[in-house]
């Protein structure tokens, strides 16, 4: 009997150090920057990646023509210089001596006119394949880019795009290996064996769901400038947890917080406010009854208080949008942004003037006071607590000129469903632009777009957009797309809360550390001071 | 025997077919889809999408399809995390959450077990009530509570154990307290209950009459009997707690299989939505068929029918 239990002991004791030692391993330190920019990325194929925490990842591992320099300033990346022909249409890249992937192997001119095709092939099925619809032959589904030789690629545009260059920054624009995609499809992008970049870092070990570790890329051709031997990517998912780890020294950079903690935050130098190409919007359905009067449209967007919201609830330094297009976004004139030229379709901080406008927009449409009204469905998606009080304080601002809002939540997908369908009455909308031009902000409204969740159709807007993709004049180009957000706001099609804004924590040993309007951050020169 | 079992794993195919033919169309009726986003892929995008995952076919179709594939033992590639496969993701994320949730269960087992037979050989006594308000708390106090508590006391304040991820034995500690919290508890309260049962019996006061020492009473006699509904609990219990837990790998950073039954729910991704249920489902029968082999073992009268 004695010896039985002793046994069973011993196995219960077994069992613990079995489980144990499997545990095995010691976390990485030394020269490792151990960061978070999100949780695990769906795909890091440069081609299908649509998130802006896997694009972080990839302009670390993939390198484009150009990339992006502190200032979101395009700058030779692989390419060493570009030619523009005088129309603007055909630019010749010439790329550097010695290129090479991260397994040695060659990088030719060849491997991007690949790689462009691959991303608007049907088969790659790519969500940002329409990128590439600047450049000639995208219709046919054979852009018309050549490699001359190994060290020259031709890229011939439809038209003239002031922002090319820039695109050719884009993660989707990064070359991929044609040897390896298709020995292994859509799995290549998945183990560190066959994610073979040509950025400064490699991927050396991936465990989905807890890191990606990327170390510095020995065939990179600015090698010797790079920051830290590795890069840890934390996929962490919670924000109560990432705050927890950055603030135990953990992780030295977290993308995101619980909003609560902002105050707190806000005054410490580990905490950072970057402007970011984005609005939050409400969208309205103007193909339902009472909602497809402009005049009731427009009552609703001026009776927000916008400077409340952004203090109380955005609380990390939201801008108040007085109109569609954020800023950030320069106009035909570098010098000078496309909002400051454009300027606001109302003053976003003037509450108690709107008002008084938003009551004689409701008495001219008929409905003095809300009467005659029905009452509004709000709808917005539970994930985030912050657009359900935002939709509360709507729904309190709207009560305020008589216009009544029930708010309904719907879980993401469901949400995105119903939006998008348009079965809904007024919903909370939110659009980051993909480049640093404002056309990412007015194709979407074109009558029958994916992204029209308004429902909204105008003809003289659809031509207007039509007229901005063919124009090869910047300075007419940019006057039509002022034009067109003209029509946007004569119709109140929309009604805009603010512009975004992009807060992150970073450790404050971290230095040569940038973030871009899009979002996206770039550690490859950081390092970290003792 | 054999027969017993071969007609129960007969019964568990059954079984798995239906769960897994439910939701199939349950999983088609929820509004929503794989490819939808905040910025829509083109038309032409999510038509080439829907042809690579045969989403474009009737439903009936694809479920002809999937069954078929099943058969073969093809459970297919996630629609979300695009170039990886169910059975991969499943196996990966599987021997992760086991190891922390078989840790969990030890731990349940070997605190919650003698913590019952302590409460209940006490009973009314003040170490009973202890031992019970602490149960009571377990059971009330959710997952993500504790954690976060668990958190705040020894990586914040104490600076004791780090707040993330697995790469060392000092990662564990945390995230299998959390998992082991409620099942102790309920173990310590089921075993308290039997215990009192046990304890009350005839042929208890028979064996303490022939003058056996109360070590030998509770361990020969009593805890045979009264741990059969802990046997029950396990069964359960050890399929779900295997499996991992959404809410303590999102606190803690694990990479377990918890997260995949939620995100895969939310993301629609078909695949990974059949593959974590089918998963679950054949291993909660399995677990079943264990605890039901466990009974005949424990207590030799129980007949298998």
């Amino acid at each position: 009997m004695k010896t039985r239990k002793i046994a069973l002991l011993t196995a219960i004791i077994m069992v613990f150090v079995m489980i144990l030692s499997a545990c095995g391993g010691n976390a990485g330190a030394g020269n490792t920057l151990p960061v978070n920019v999100g949780s695990d990325p769906d795909t890091i194929d440069p081609a299908l990646n649509s998130a802006v925490d896997g694009a972080t990842m990839i302009i670390h591992a993939f390198e484009g023509l150009y990339t992006l320099d502190k200032d979101g300033v395009p700058i030779p990346g692989q390419a060493l210089d570009c030619k523009i022909s005088d129309d603007g249409t055909v630019y010749t890249f010439t790329l550097r001596d010695g290129l090479k992937w991260s397994d040695g192997k060659a990088l030719t001119a060849h491997d991007f006119v690949y790689s462009w095709n691959r991303a608007i092939s049907p088969e790659t099925a790519a969500d940002y394949s329409y990128m590439f619809e600047v450049i000639d032959g995208y219709d046919e589904g054979k852009l018309n880019v050549t490699a001359t030789d190994d060290k020259t690629l031709v890229v011939t545009l439809k038209n003239r795009v002031p922002y090319f260059l820039e695109l050719t920054a884009f993660p989707t624009f990064s070359p991929v290996r044609q040897d390896i995609v298709e020995a292994h499809g859509d799995a290549w992008a998945t183990k560190p064996d066959t994610y073979i970049g040509n950025g400064p870092y490699k991927v050396t070990e991936w465990v989905p769901g807890s890191h990606i570790t990327m170390t510095k890329n020995k065939n990179y051709w600015n090698y010797k400038a790079l920051g830290m031997e590795n890069i840890k990517f934390v996929l962490m998912d919670d924000p109560g947890a990432q705050l927890t780890a950055f603030t135990q020294g953990e992780i030295l950079f977290t993308d995101d917080m619980p909003n609560d903690e902002i105050d707190a935050w806000r005054e410490k130098p580990e905490f950072n406010i970057e402007g970011q190409l984005g609005t939050y919007y409400v969208s309205f359905n103007t193909q339902k009854e009472h909602l497809n009067n402009p005049k009731v449209r427009e009552a609703m967007t001026l009776a927000i208080d916008r400077d409340f919201i952004c203090r109380e609830i955005g609380k990390a330094g939201q801008i108040p949008a007085g109109a569609f297009v954020p800023i950030g976004l320069s106009d035909a004139d570098p010098t000078k942004e496309f909002r400051d030229v454009g300027g606001n379709y109302y003053d976003p901080y003037d509450y108690e003037g709107n008002l008084e406008k938003a009551k004689k927009a409701l008495a001219d449409a008929g409905y003095p006071n809300g009467e005659g009204l029905p009452t509004f469905e709000y709808l917005y998606n539970p994930e985030s607590s912050a657009h359900m009080a935002i939709g509360e304080a709507l729904q309190d601002m709207w009560g305020k000129i008589g216009i009544k809002v029930n708010l309904v939540s719907q879980e993401w997908a469901t949400f995105l469903n119903t939006r998008k369908n348009g079965d809904y009455d007024i919903a909370r909308n939110g659009w980051l632009g993909d480049y640093n031009d404002p056309i990412s902000f007015l194709d979407m409204w074109i009558t029958g777009s994916g992204n029209n969740d308004a429902q909204w159709s105008n003809a003289e807007y659809d031509s207007l957009i039509s007229q901005i993709k063919s124009e090869t004049d910047t300075a007419k180009r940019f006057e039509l797309m002022h034009k067109a957000e003209d029509i946007i706001f004569a119709d109140s099609m929309l009604c805009p809360i603010y512009y975004y804004v992009d807060i992150f924590l970073i450790n404050q040993k971290v230095e040569n550390f940038w973030s871009s309007p899009l979002g996206y951050k770039y550690f490859m020169y950081a390092t970290v001071k003792e | 025997m054999g027969r017993y079992i071969a007609k129960r794993v007969l019964m568990a195919i059954v079984t798995i077919w239906l769960v897994a033919t439910i939701t199939f169309f349950l999983m088609f009726l929820v509004p929503g889809g794989p490819f939808l986003a905040e910025k829509s892929p083109s038309p032409a995008t999510l038509e080439a999408l829907n042809k690579k995952y045969g989403l474009d076919q009737p439903v009936i179709v694809q479920y002809k399809n999937y069954m078929l594939n099943l058969v073969k033992g093809e459970m297919g590639e996630s629609i979300k995390q695009r170039g990886r496969t169910v059975s991969g993701i499943i196996s990966d994320g599987f021997k992760v959450s086991a190891r922390v949730g078989g840790l969990a269960i030890l731990t349940a087992i070997v605190i919650g077990v003698p913590l019952g037979c302590i409460a209940a050989l006490n009973r009314g006594k003040w170490l009973d009530n202890l031992i019970m308000v602490i149960a009571t708390c377990g059971i009330a106090v959710p997952g993500f509570v504790v954690s976060t508590v668990l958190m705040l006391i020894f990586s914040v304040k104490l600076n004791l154990l780090p707040t993330y991820g697995l790469s060392s034995w000092r990662h564990y500690i945390m995230p299998v307290m959390a998992l082991a919290f409620y099942p102790t508890a309920y173990i310590s309260r089921l075993m308290r209950t039997s215990m009192l049962d046990v304890i009350g019996q005839d042929y208890m006061r028979t064996a303490k009459a022939k003058g056996l020492s109360q070590f030998k009473m509770l361990f020969k006699h009593a805890l045979r009997n009264a741990i059969l509904p802990v046997v029950t609990y396990l069964g359960p219990l050890i399929a779900y707690t295997l499996t991992g837990s959404f809410v303590i790998e999102k606190i803690f950073t694990i990479p377990g299989l918890g997260n995949e039954f939620i995100s895969s729910i939310t993301g629609r991704d078909y695949t990974m939505i059949m593959g974590t249920t089918i998963f679950l489902a054949s291993l909660v029968i399995f677990m079943n068929l264990v605890v039901d082999i466990a009974y005949k073992i424990i207590d030799p009268r129980i007949k298998f029918q």
